[in-house]
């Protein structure tokens, strides 16, 4: 790591620790106090609006299941909104390029990976969707599926803070002011920047250059019906094509890209994600978009110490959340400055770092850190190929997916995900001194530690299972882009993404097929909802109980002692679990690497 | 609890009033005032030459010709294809990887007139992830320099002044790397831009 690269770093997280405060007090009044907020008079009205149409009383708060069951309604519509959309994105408008509709599968897919927050993009976004499928079908998502993550951590913390209630707030309530009063805001202001970075921002059809020098390229022969044609031995046949015209994309990037990177979606506007030059055109732009991934889930632990009155709790889980991050970015940092040994053989300058699959004005310590930060929290863009990042650079990202992205975490997503750890914690820790685990002054007793255990088996058997069955398939084989331990790394990857909603990739696994889309899309389902309902549970149970006041046998949740515990617990239970997986993927791939001339 | 007719009627509304809001006035008001503020980047940072467009300030294309700076190798489509971005997702392992690179660094040896074991620059022989990556490293310009030099007939100190003048630094001083635009960079040595 050099001068430059610790610098970045050192100022990336300053800046993340300046700004969890003033987050986190906003985020605290948008979802707590009624009202107070600058920019009530422009948003007040149309929060009033909203909610006389949907006929919602604001004051009429619902218990647990009430919260879940409109929760689960409004995003089984949504999908359907959006699936709807994608299919018949050729008789929509906005349509310049004359994209036909999706495939069930892929529209099925694609709604579902949208829904559920993980923009897994099995399709080409810039070959395949048209403005108005990028704008409304996907937009739409963006915004609301981030909002219901927020939302039910916020119903989480409730749970935690309040006092044997019955209610833990209401669903439409927390919906429309997490839109109108953090997202939109955010958004507009952040578009705006990007834009002047060079971000494109239009409806035009895409622009067709006259390149300076016209070049001749070698492509595949084709039969009239598109088929490859091969020789006699069976290599493809080549042919000669002039190359005079640059087909360049167009499209409301910012607007869609802004709420992106915000709502931790991750799902880009072009194939090519944040690596490509509109959707990520400086390093500022790049720095930005990765303060802009921690941005609400850092804010959200000051939410929570401010809710329980304890900020040094919020502060606690804070660090513990920052002290992960940093163990996997300086790793990955470690291994893709270190580069790939096997180009060094053949003549490449050990001094650049592997640089295939990475842009020159990121190089690889900003490839790196985007790709810590992308899977630590569950965004999922990435602005270089993760499937050709060095071994061990790369399983810094899976495994960061398999702790349970709790490392800042998706927004909202993280905090819960991480209290459920927290509760495991205090379980782990009353058992160890021979106390009844109490949390903040709740009883934790066995349904609490059920619910617990449920969160953390639902991925692991959903990723696990998946793959195994998708290793030993020829559906799952004939995707593959890379062999030997890289191609098991590329399913393992894909589940633990879906499943973990991240949606990052190792982008060579073809999933655009019947089966991928299908189980990849059960994956992510299975990982949203099966989660969010033990954690609603969870908020339900806690908020019914009593609080006892902090006596001598308590168990403290903050300080150094509570940091340590519950980093390794997190630890411990993602590494226990996916371990054996790993080292047959990464691990093996390492070795193989530095140690042998094998290549796949 | 509410009866399901009830919440699936609050949701119809919900969806459809967001979705004019977050839809459809928030793309239009960034787009307006994009338009409005930074007309150039909103419109893709296009190059003209006599109300042509030949190409983006931000987006590499193709070069072969010796007087040109070449750009990195690209997996976009057929090769800087800006409808179809993507890198080539070779691991580090890949038999297909070792051998493309391979190659490469053989062609690069032989284009700059360098020793068969002279090092090469990572960026000159590996794709990027965009397979549309505008830039590349100064190292890999400089060793360019001495080849656009003996085509153009010029010196290679005249070059390298170029390449000095279209270098950009670290933003702030501090973020990213140094790089070197390929296509202005060209666009320069020919006197048009």
């Amino acid at each position: 790591m050099n001068l430059f690269d610790q610098l970045q770093l050192e100022i990336f997280i300053v800046i993340l620790l300046l700004l969890t405060k003033p987050m986190g007090v906003y985020l605290y009044r948008v979802l707590e106090a009624d009202g107070k907020i600058f920019i009530d008079s422009a948003m007040g009205p149309l929060e009033r609006l909203l909610l006389r149409i949907l006929h919602v009383d604001a004051r009429n708060e619902q218990d647990w299941k009430q919260y879940t069951f409109s929760m689960l309604v409004f995003t089984v519509v949504g999908v359907l909104f959006t699936y709807v959309v994608l299919r018949l994105q050729h008789i929509l408008p906005l349509n310049s390029q004359g994209f036909g509709p999706m495939s069930e599968h892929l529209g099925f897919n694609t709604a579902v990976s949208f829904a559920t927050n993980t923009n897994w993009q099995s399709y080409g976004g810039e070959s395949t969707l048209s403005y108005f499928s990028q704008m409304v079908g996907l937009t739409f998502q963006n915004f609301v599926s981030a909002a219901v993550g927020i939302a039910v951590a916020a119903v989480l913390v409730r749970g935690i803070a309040r006092h044997s209630a019955k209610t833990i707030g209401n669903f439409w309530v927390d919906l429309i002011r997490i839109n109108l009063y953090v997202l939109l805001p955010l958004c507009l202001v952040f578009a705006l920047f990007l834009v002047s970075q060079g971000m494109i921002q239009n409806f035009k059809s895409y622009e067709t250059a006259q390149v300076i020098e016209p070049t001749s390229i070698q492509v595949p022969k084709k039969d009239p019906n598109g088929q490859k044609l091969k020789d006699e031995h069976g290599k493809t046949l080549l042919e000669a094509k002039k190359i005079e015209t640059q087909t360049i994309v167009q499209g409301p990037m910012a607007s869609q890209v802004a709420i992106k990177m915000l709502g931790t979606n991750g799902g880009g506007f072009t194939n090519a994600n944040a690596s490509h030059p509109y959707e990520n055109p400086t390093p500022l732009a790049n720095f930005f978009q990765i303060l802009s991934i921690f941005l609400i889930p850092s804010g959200l632990t000051y939410y929570l110490g401010r809710m329980v009155k304890n900020q040094r709790h919020g502060w606690a889980v804070w660090c513990a959340m920052a002290l992960l991050f940093l163990i996997g970015v300086l790793i990955s940092t470690w291994a893709e400055t270190s580069g790939n040994p096997r180009l060094e053989a053949l003549g490449v300058d050990h001094s650049s770092g592997n640089m295939e699959g990475k842009e020159v004005r990121f190089g690889p310590f900003n490839s790196a850190l985007f790709a810590t930060v992308t899977t630590a929290a569950s965004c999922g863009a990435v602005n270089s190929m993760h499937d050709s990042f060095t071994p061990l650079g790369g399983l810094v990202p899976l495994l960061n997916i398999q702790l349970g992205e709790v490392i800042f975490g998706g927004v909202g997503a993280g905090l819960y995900g991480m209290l459920v750890f927290v509760v495991l914690t205090v379980f782990l820790a009353g058992l160890m001194i021979g106390r009844t685990p109490e949390y903040l002054g709740k009883k934790i007793e066995a349904y609490d530690v059920k619910v617990s255990v449920l969160f953390i088996m639902v991925p692991v058997l959903c990723v696990l299972g998946f793959t195994a069955w998708a290793a030993v398939s020829r559906w799952g084989l004939d995707g593959l882009n890379n062999a030997g331990p890289h191609g098991l790394t590329e399913i393992l990857y894909a589940y633990s993404s879906a499943t973990g909603n991240n949606g990052s990739a190792f982008a060579g696994l073809n999933a655009n097929t019947y089966w991928y889309n299908t189980t990849l899309g059960i994956a992510m389902l299975l990982g949203r909802f099966f989660m969010i309902i033990p954690v609603m549970a969870l908020a339900g149970n806690l908020a019914k109980k009593k609080i006892v006041p902090a006596g001598p046998g308590s168990f403290p949740v903050s300080g150094p002692t509570f940091v340590v515990l519950l980093s390794g617990t997190v630890l411990i239970v993602g590494a226990l679990t996916f371990f054996p997986a790993l080292s047959l993927g990464p691990i093996v791939e390492h070795f193989l690497m530095t140690g042998s001339n094998l290549t796949f | 609890m509410k009866t399901i007719a009830e919440e699936l009627r609050t949701s119809i509304i919900a969806i459809l009033s967001l979705v004019i809001l977050l839809c459809c006035v928030y793309p239009v008001v960034v787009w307006a005032m994009a338009q409005g503020l930074f007309p150039y980047q909103a419109n893709g940072s296009l190059i003209t030459l006599d109300g042509k467009v030949v190409g983006s300030g931000l987006l590499a294309q193709g070069f072969a010709d010796s007087k040109y700076f070449h750009p990195r190798p690209s997996s976009a489509g057929e090769g800087y294809d800006a409808a179809n971005s993507g890198g080539s997702n070779l691991g580090p392992t890949s038999e297909k990887l070792i051998d493309v690179v391979a190659r490469r660094i053989a062609d690069f040896r032989t284009k700059n007139g360098l020793a068969s074991d002279a090092l090469v620059p990572a960026d000159a022989v590996t794709a990027s992830a965009s397979g549309l990556d505008p830039h590349i490293s100064v190292g890999n310009a400089l060793i360019q320099a001495h080849r656009v030099a003996k085509a153009r007939g010029l010196s290679e100190e005249a070059i390298k002044t170029m390449i000095e003048v279209h270098t950009e630094g670290r933003d702030l001083g501090i973020l990213g790397e140094e790089r070197v635009n390929v296509l202005k960079l060209n666009l320069a040595l020919d006197g048009k831009l």
